[in-house]
């Protein structure tokens, strides 16, 4: 991204604040147990959905995983709507069928979360190979993390998508940990990003907490991708701020280790850049913040007050 | 009317819905220029080209979730899967994602999926190449079971489920593919979940499916000279089941024998018996009683597998048991 507006920042910088502080709520939520079951937190990873969203357009597609919160604020999401969905709640985006792992938005392009790892990488890949022969340009986004990089099915796909040269970025958020094993202990690569020699497939590895590296890197091969050059592989480096799920006590990273990539926030080393450049005012930081804050409030509130599914909707939405 | 296999009807079935509708799509291994492992996609590759019948690397999980995938932007993709005995790959993404997916989305997606597969024992293939596996299929909310034993119902049922907005395990039976029937040359489709009552009698219903329908028709057939009249239903969908069918013909019969070619363990008669008892028990005079496959491993020996699967033979004795 060379020259970015007041504006564009404005919306970006937003963007990240939703998220951060719409997981906050969520850990808070839980803590009251007024959010009940699980929820794995995108808090930390706000630059990777932020910065992949800002480069595709309204139409474009997604799919999600187990921590995907993050890409559902990102791709336009009602944040009333995705809170009541978390809470089970009727108003929530699936009607409280779906909850936080199956969260999905089909209006705004996102093919939903997944409570399986690797779970949606087959859907990613048939939207698009859909997508190839409607020929209308979109192009599609397949998320998964560090954890999915050795199931099957994405090295099915990946093959697939790269015999067939079909619109999709393979995008792996690289957080260092598939629940508690790091990376290093469950990967015999080095460098996540290797793994697309096997398919042919171009590849870039890119900082994760840096929103303005993965926008620009996004930017580039987006076009790419759109114009049917066939599909990569990026790995976002990036850190989860909260554990696995709520029971996690972290016992496999150290404190220093969690200090150094907070050092490091994406919300915080977006705003200082934007302050710097004198793209945004301190003062302009700070009033997104507390926008974003009452919006937040709004939707827990919302979330909150909204009733339960009906009892007769257990047995509706099952077939068409 | 003219006769034709079964082979050539699903044949047909597959030649008119990609004809009629741009968005169906085949996808599968060996299923272009090969024409599928049992010939069911001859001719296809060469008519439509490789952006409508396209051969699928060996990756059977990539080919279910590649089927979701295209069938939630609208496209009514069939996927073939060789043979039943692969699905084990497949349940991840059939079990977890092509069933539940609209549910989970709250009803804001349809999946017009089909996934076409084959199974059953007969070619002494050994324990990978020969199993049924439909009850594993039935026991997931969300997807329909359906099994022709005849050519006008393989074509008939296969259109039907192609353009079904839900998905679609449609499971044929390799020793059905040569056999022949009756076909009508013009359009027909033959409806979901609707069972057939194939022979009428009035001392017991049989219930069977697929293969073994055509065993309990031949065994009625025979009982029928000693003095046994038994009612022969052809369930087709599995899942959801026929239910009215079965309890009109159990009431009037008050005898059900149920013929099935799977493990009897956990199989598919389990469910069908129990149905049988909720919504009729009252009228029974004797249990539902089960013919079905021996919970072993499908053995090669031509020998051993004929005895690991009903027979005529068997089928006529067991509903001598129930009809005393």
């Amino acid at each position: 991204m060379k020259t970015m507006s007041s504006g564009e920042a404005k919306k970006l910088l937003k963007t990240m604040m939703e998220i951060r502080q719409f997981e906050d709520a969520i850990m808070d939520l839980l803590g009251k147990n007024i959010a009940e079951g699980g929820s794995h937190l995108y808090a930390g990873m706000e630059a990777v959905a932020t910065g992949v969203m800002s480069a595709l357009a309204p139409t474009d597609l997604i799919t999600s995983t187990h921590r995907g919160h993050g890409h559902a604020v990102a791709k336009d999401g009602d944040l009333k709507a995705l809170m009541a969905e978390i809470l089970g709640k009727k108003t929530g985006v699936c009607k409280g069928k779906g909850g936080s792992l199956h969260l999905a938005d089909l209006d705004k392009g996102n093919l939903g979360a997944n409570g399986i790892v690797a779970g949606g990488i087959g859907i990613a890949t048939g939207a698009a190979l859909a997508l190839k022969k409607i020929n209308d340009g979109r192009i599609v986004v397949c998320f998964f993390g560090d954890g999915a990089i050795n199931s099957g099915i994405l090295h099915e796909c990946m093959n697939m998508a790269s015999l067939w040269k079909l619109p999709i970025i393979y995008l792996c958020e690289n957080n260092m940990y598939g629940m508690s094993v790091s990376v290093s202990r469950a990967t015999c690569v080095d460098c996540i990003e290797k793994r697309a020699l096997a398919y042919d497939m171009p590849a870039e590895t890119i900082d994760g907490m840096d929103l303005l590296a993965v926008a620009t890197s996004l930017s580039s091969w987006v076009e790419k991708v759109r114009k049917g050059e066939g599909p990569c592989f990026l790995v976002c480096d990036t850190y989860r701020y909260y554990g696995h799920s709520r029971s996690d006590p972290r016992a496999y990273r150290t404190k220093e280790e969690e200090k150094a990539w907070k050092e490091r926030d994406p919300i915080t080393l977006f705003s200082r850049h934007c302050v710097e450049k004198k793209v945004l005012r301190e003062e302009e930081v700070n009033e997104i913040e507390k926008e974003v804050a009452k919006e937040i409030q709004e939707a827990v509130e919302y979330a909150i007050a909204s009733p339960y599914p009906e009892p007769e909707e257990l047995y509706t939405d099952l077939y068409a | 009317m003219r006769e034709i296999t079964y082979r050539q009807a699903l044949n047909e079935a597959l030649d008119e819905e990609l004809a009629r509708d741009s968005g169906v799509f085949l996808l599968g291994e060996d299923i272009a220029i090969y024409g599928g492992a049992y010939g069911v996609t001859v001719g296809l590759w060469e008519k439509y080209g490789d952006e409508r019948v396209m051969d699928a690397p060996i990756s059977e999980p990539a080919i279910t979730g590649v089927g979701l995938g295209a069938s939630l932007l609208g496209l009514k993709p069939v996927v073939e899967i060789m043979y039943i005995d692969f699905i084990g790959l497949c349940m991840e993404q059939l079990n977890n994602q092509v069933a539940k997916i609209r549910y989970m989305f709250g009803g804001k997606c349809t999946v017009p999926f089909t996934l076409r597969t084959e199974g059953g024992a007969g070619r002494t293939l050994g324990a990978h190449h020969s199993q049924s596996l439909e009850s594993w299929l039935m026991h997931v909310p969300g997807l329909k079971v359906v099994m022709p034993a005849t050519p006008y119902d393989a074509k008939g049922l296969l259109k039907s489920s192609i353009r079904e907005n839900n998905p679609i395990v449609f499971i044929e039976h390799k020793m059905l593919y040569n056999t022949k029937g009756p076909v009508p040359e013009g359009e027909y489709t033959v409806p979901l979940e609707k069972a057939e009552v194939k022979r009428t009698g009035k001392d017991v219903t049989i219930l069977s499916y697929s293969r073994m329908l055509l065993f309990s028709l031949e065994a009625a057939n025979a009982l029928a000279k000693e003095g046994i009249d038994a009612e022969v239903i052809d369930l087709k969908t599995l899942a959801p089941l026929d239910r009215e069918t079965i309890s009109a013909s159990v009431r009037k019969t008050n005898r059900v024998v149920i013929v099935e070619e799977d493990c009897k363990t956990g199989g598919a008669g389990a469910e069908i018996g129990m149905v049988v008892m909720e919504d009729s028990f009252d009228y029974l005079d004797a249990p539902p009683h089960r013919i079905a496959g021996a919970d072993v491993p499908m053995p090669k020996s031509p020998v051993l597998e004929k005895l690991a699967i009903p027979s005529v033979e068997t089928i006529i004795a067991g509903v001598k048991e129930v009809v005393v």
